[in-house]
């Protein structure tokens, strides 16, 4: 097995600033991603979109070149298209690609495997036509594909927002924007404004994108309490309640995009079993990280919003704290020299991240988005409810594990990548203790589905 | 669901098709397989094992596995993971997987 000093996983905006970092230092990183062309989700396809009026995406989007330039120098050893099935506590990775797995070593891990979006468990939510706002952007990105007739967009958040731009640029018909920020959120979020002040061009950036969006006319009904996804087969209709009305109203619409937020994607996390902490004002788990990034595993650090929502930016920098803690690790640089050249991008990132708080208390969603009914799916895979779940805390389950045995719930293809949040919580709220207690499936590897035959052929090499 | 803002055909680009189920589909190069049904007016890739309801691709970033596919006779190929080839043979997954060495 041949060992490296640095691996890096995934090259959206941490993942590259990370390895164009390490590459200074002297280290030639190996960077896996699981995309077939670099930029992450955020910078998803930049070098071949097929949108190319860049008022259509943005300014924010085109500023992924020049990480994606940086990361195209020769001397780092870049794999797209490669899905990682295994990592261990010992560093040593299992790689597939193009039907062919193999496992390498690593003497340094950074994983920037980013964020997923939070599932939003509705009533018909697994109905074809049902979508997150998430692949909308990124079907937009890819392959230059919007939603055919009038799209009904539900839920909040700055992603939301800005697909709903997005689309306003492309031409296309928005038949509704459904917000489900509780009203009372703004007051809430007041007193953050200070604070968010310190970037006060992404606060305006938002500010904007809802001028854009009003004097365009689209229909934005705010304090949508209730919401659920209806048709036979494929999503037909979109019915919602507004705050403090008991009325269901209707939109007949093929196309329902779902949002409400990003959490990080702690799936490999996980599976390593570093340990994690559940974030009360995020609303989400991410593994505790030292002052570098570093988890509690020797040699591996995770950077970017797989270990606390922070935004692409600020996911860039913390790529280059963790590029510099790698160099440290690997003795390319000294605890005095790495520490000083981290301050000003510690200075940076503070100041970037200022907003969160202000984002996080405004966006957060309400108990009703994250805890489904009795009637709804929380498991996509194995089709379990909310009312199941609550069944089994009933019968004496008080963590996830338990849960699983009993209903299979987090058993499916997903390997509880989608239920997983939900279980937890919806558990915590069963039995009365807190999310922290609860805990959350012990995932083991394969990762991502790979054959029999292609990991005989890794062990043959190996 | 979904339409071009430019179709493939419209531009310069090559083409690519592939077969998917009895259809011919035709996408652009680099576009991932979900992405070509999406469209094309295909929305439903596979149905559940356990009450058989339909699933079409839902977060398109490889998280949620509702569009798993059979390409070339490999099951549970992730729709929105893999990239179109030319010639390739698509078809939907129902129900329950069979166990294949
Ligand atoms: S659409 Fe979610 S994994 Fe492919």
């Amino acid at each position: 097995m041949i060992t490296h000093d640095l691996v890096i996983l995934g090259t959206g905006p941490a993942g590259m600033a990370a390895a164009t970092t390490a590459l200074e230092h002297g280290i030639t990183p190996v960077v896996i991603d699981e995309q077939p062309a670099a930029g992450g989700q955020i910078y998803r396809a930049l070098e071949r979109t097929p949108v190319l009026d860049r008022r259509i995406l943005g300014e924010d989007y085109w500023s992924g070149e020049s990480l994606i330039k940086g990361l195209k120098d020769p001397q780092i050893d870049y794999r797209p298209a490669s899905t990682v099935w295994q990592l261990t506590r010992q560093r040593e990775i299992g790689l597939l690609h193009d039907d062919k797995a193999e496992m390498i070593c690593a003497r340094h891990i950074i994983l920037a495997t980013g964020a997923m979006e939070r599932p939003m468990p509705i009533a018909g939510w697994t109905l074809p036509g049902v979508m997150t706002a998430g692949s909308g952007q990124i079907l937009l990105k890819s392959a230059g594909a919007v939603p055919q007739a009038p799209v009904v967009l539900a839920g909040c958040g700055p992603l939301l927002l800005l697909l709903a731009t997005q689309y306003l640029r492309a031409g296309v018909e928005i038949a509704a924007i459904l917000d489900t920020t509780p009203r009372d959120r703004y007051r809430a979020a007041l007193k953050h404004v200070p604070g968010a002040l310190r970037n006060v061009s992404t606060l305006l950036k938002g500010v904007g994108l809802l001028r854009e969006l009003r004097r365009a006319g689209v229909r934005h009904i705010r304090g949508v309490s209730a919401l659920r996804a209806e048709g036979s087969g494929q999503l037909e209709r979109v019915l919602w309640k507004q705050q403090g009305d008991d009325n269901w109203q209707t939109l007949e619409t093929p196309t329902l995009l779902l949002h409400q937020g990003v959490i990080p994607n702690t799936q490999i996390t996980r599976a390593v079993d570093c340990h994690h902490e559940w974030d009360e004002q995020q609303l989400a788990w991410r593994p505790r990280l030292d002052e570098w990034l570093g988890t509690d595993i020797p040699g591996i650090a995770v950077a970017g919003d797989g270990g606390g929502i922070v935004g692409a930016k600020a996911a860039a920098m913390q790529g280059q704290l963790a590029g510099l803690g790698a160099a440290l690790a690997l003795g390319k640089l000294t605890l005095e020299n790495s520490t000083e050249r981290a301050q000003p991008i510690r200075k940076a990132l503070a100041r970037d991240t200022a907003i969160r708080p202000f984002l996080d208390v405004l966006y957060r969603p309400a108990k009703q988005w994250r805890l489904p009914d009795d009637d709804t799916l929380a498991c996509r895979c194995e089709e379990v409810t909310g009312g199941e779940i609550r069944r089994m805390a009933d019968m004496g389950c008080r963590g996830p594990n338990q849960t699983k045995s009993f209903t299979r719930c987090g058993m499916g293809p997903c390997q509880g990548r989608m239920c997983g949040i939900t279980v937890s919580e919806l558990l915590a709220d069963a039995n009365q203790q807190s999310v922290e207690e609860t805990g959350y499936y012990r995932l083991r590897p394969p990762f991502k589905p790979i054959t029999l035959g292609q990991l005989a052929k890794a062990a043959e090499e190996g | 669901m979904f339409k071009r803002l430019s179709p493939p055909e419209a531009t310069n680009e090559a083409v690519v098709t592939f077969r998917f189920d009895e259809q011919t589909v035709t996408a652009r190069p680099g576009d991932t397989v979900a992405a070509a049904l999406l469209t094309s007016g295909i929305s439903i890739c596979r149905s559940t094992p356990v009450s058989n309801a339909p699933r079409a691709p839902y977060c398109m970033m490889g998280v949620c596995f509702e569009c798993l596919v059979e390409v070339d006779g490999n099951p549970n190929v992730q729709a929105c993971q893999a990239e179109v080839r030319d010639g390739m043979h698509v078809h939907t997954q129902q129900g329950a997987r069979r166990l294949t060495s």
